[in-house]
């Protein structure tokens, strides 16, 4: 057998046992801790001891969608960074990139998440949408064709469905907070 | 069995050549002849993880190179889509688990070699269980299972027992490429370090599932991610569950007709939902428009990656060659084109990198002044530190939330928090790797 020890003695004298805390777990405690967001943007952790479930409220201060709160849950599991969390809408909600499931059409969530990315990426990414709804990538097929024929319309649609009214016999969640 | 059975005449000759003499080459420390003959054939005990198409190669390359004492980990039982080439099982296996079918097959052809199956998860078994081994081969198709394995033996790493330090080797395939790499813990860059590198599972953009699927794997994806949840609520997927899998393949079926795609086969819909799938196979049929199977794309090169895995095997525990430093890649795509480099450990890696520190406080230390010192402290430079164990939160510093619900320890004694001997996770946005702490009292 070779003699792998020799080489240790040279390179790392020092004790180096490391803890059983998990890759994944160490990364979100670094992620969360870190944290850089806009006042728009706010977690909660219905368990403050559980790091790996919470939402995410943004309230987007310009734009379209604009005096409304949406509420997001992330799921995180133990395979965090190579898989990226799973993230919701909490509400039925009237946007092109969600669906009335509450899917999201958010690239960095799927085919393009990278370990690199961090929690902070994706909520940044997420607030864009309500800036920036891209009808080229729809979820909600309706809500993207009429952004894209008519946007009158369209953003009449949003109004209505912000204040818990119907849209084309589709009954929307209230998000309104002012 | 193993060291009452005679070896007969010249069943070693080839392996004996590099064995009985050292070659320019060979270690100092290469003890040629019967010592390390002994070492390989009756002392060596070796773990390999997985037997399915990598894990069937390793198994019987190991045997016929002389390794006598192997362990065989797997969770999974035989499924008839493995027979093609998982060549130790057969169409009556069908149904059995197959670390048990690989070690009696591997008994019965290759006289005096003991294996011993594990039917179950490497998750079941303990340190003391990994210490007795002298190496541990990978032959496994998921991130989650390398991942654990490979923190499992880096924790293991013990300063003071030098035969506590397990040579890792981890062999891959995926579609054409494969790769094979040799991890010492804690000395050469780990499984975690290269992440990085690691082709994502395939995941496509959940717009196209919805919208407009062109691929068999888009009408499969869309059931197990859209549909599932939309009929199913917050039952869980269970990917191992047959009549899973079924409701899957109906409703994938189904959507598939809709929009005119063919292709979408029971085993298809396994491999997607699995992961399986590597992200090669979507491309081949956009491409060729070809239809092919799961199985065809998944048996593509398992006895090169295995061959090289066995191949370290041999020259880690006999020395008598310079083994490889570190990662070897192997690209059939187009050719064959090979590659080794040395990958580079990472100081900020969660699991072999990082900075460790026994500190010995009194017992009347509260974190709040942990925290002082910690930021006194002038050789790491730390600013706002967030603090946790193996399973609470000691202290965080953001978000206001968990900062909040994590300020009443901050005038606990450490001592009621972290047991003596306990590990502290630092985190701070000044450390580009992470701290840990043992926290010793007096
Ligand atoms: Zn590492």
């Amino acid at each position: 057998m070779i003699k792998i020890w020799s080489m240790k003695k040279n390179e790392d004298a020092a004790a180096k046992k490391k803890p059983k805390t998990s890759a994944a777990q160490i990364r979100v405690q670094k992620d969360l801790t870190e944290l850089d967001l806009p006042s728009t943007m706010k977690t909660n952790f219905p368990d403050p001891a559980d790091l790996l479930n919470f939402t995410l409220t943004i309230t987007p201060d310009e734009g379209m969608y604009k005096g409304g709160a949406f509420v997001f849950s992330f799921a995180i599991n133990t395979n965090y960074p190579h898989d990226p969390p799973k993230v919701k809408c909490t509400q039925t909600i009237y946007h092109p990139n969600v669906d009335l499931e509450g899917n999201v059409c958010l690239n960095i969530l799927r085919e393009d998440w990278k370990p690199v990315l961090s929690l902070n990426s994706v909520m940044v990414g997420l607030q864009y949408l309500f800036l920036e709804p891209n009808a080229d990538d729809p979820l909600n097929k309706d809500a993207a064709q009429e952004m894209s024929r008519n946007r009158d319309a369209f953003l009449q649609n949003v109004k209505y469905s912000m204040q818990g009214r119907s849209v084309k016999g589709v009954q929307f969640d209230k998000v309104l907070v002012r | 069995m193993g060291s009452q059975f005679t070896d007969w005449q010249g069943r070693y000759y080839h392996i004996d050549q590099v064995l009985d003499k050292p070659g320019p080459r060979t270690d100092p420390a290469f003890l040629a002849g019967d010592g390390v003959k002994d070492f390989l054939r009756n002392q060596a005990k070796i773990l390999v993880i997985g037997a399915g198409g990598l894990g069937c190669e390793i198994l019987a390359n190991l045997a016929l190179t002389g390794f006598k004492d192997i362990h065989v980990i797997d969770m999974d039982t035989i499924d008839i889509s493995n027979l093609n080439r998982q060549f130790l099982f057969r169409t009556k296996d069908v149904g059995k688990p197959k670390a048990t079918v690989a070690a009696e097959f591997i008994m019965k052809r290759v006289p005096g070699v003991k294996v011993t199956p594990y039917f179950g998860k490497i998750q079941d078994k303990d340190d003391d269980y990994y210490l007795q081994f002298n190496l541990v081969i990978c032959g496994l198709d998921s991130v989650e299972a390398r991942r654990w394995m490979n923190a499992t033996l880096v924790n293991l790493v013990d300063p003071e027992n030098p035969e506590s330090l397990k040579p890792l080797i981890d062999g891959g395939t995926e579609g054409f490429k494969g790769q094979a790499r040799v991890i010492l813990p804690t000395i050469t860059s780990c499984y975690e370090c290269s992440l990085d590198m690691l082709n994502k599972p395939t995941a496509f953009p959940i717009c196209t599932i919805a919208n407009t699927p062109r691929l068999p794997e888009h009408c499969i994806e869309w059931a197990s991610v859209l549909e599932w949840p939309r009929v199913k609520g917050d039952k869980k997927l269970d990917t191992d569950d047959p009549e899973h899998i079924g409701w899957l393949y109906t409703a994938a079926s189904a959507r598939a007709k809709e929009f005119n795609i063919e292709g979408v086969t029971w085993s298809l819909t396994q491999g997607v939902v699995k992961n399986i799938i590597p992200a090669i196979a979507s491309t081949n049929a956009i491409i060729s428009g070809k239809s092919r199977t799961l199985e065809t794309t998944e048996s593509v090169d398992n006895t090169h990656p295995a061959a090289a895995c066995c191949n370290e095997a041999f020259k880690i525990a006999t020395s008598s060659a310079a083994y490889l430093n570190n990662y070897f890649m192997l690209i059939g795509t187009d050719g064959v084109y090979s590659y080794t480099f040395e990958h580079e450990k990472r100081d900020d890696c969660p699991v072999c990198g990082g900075e460790s520190l026994e500190l010995s406080i009194s017992s009347e230390f509260t974190v709040e002044q942990l925290i002082e010192l910690l930021v006194e402290k002038q050789d790491i430079q730390i600013k706002k530190p967030s603090l946790s164990t193996p399973t609470t939160q000691i202290y965080l510093q953001a978000p206001p939330q968990l900062e909040e619900a994590t300020r009443p320890n901050l005038t606990k004694k450490v001592s009621e928090l972290v047991p003596p001997e306990g590990e502290v996770t630092v985190t701070a946005s000044t450390l580009p790797f992470n701290l840990s702490l043992r926290v010793t009292y007096t």
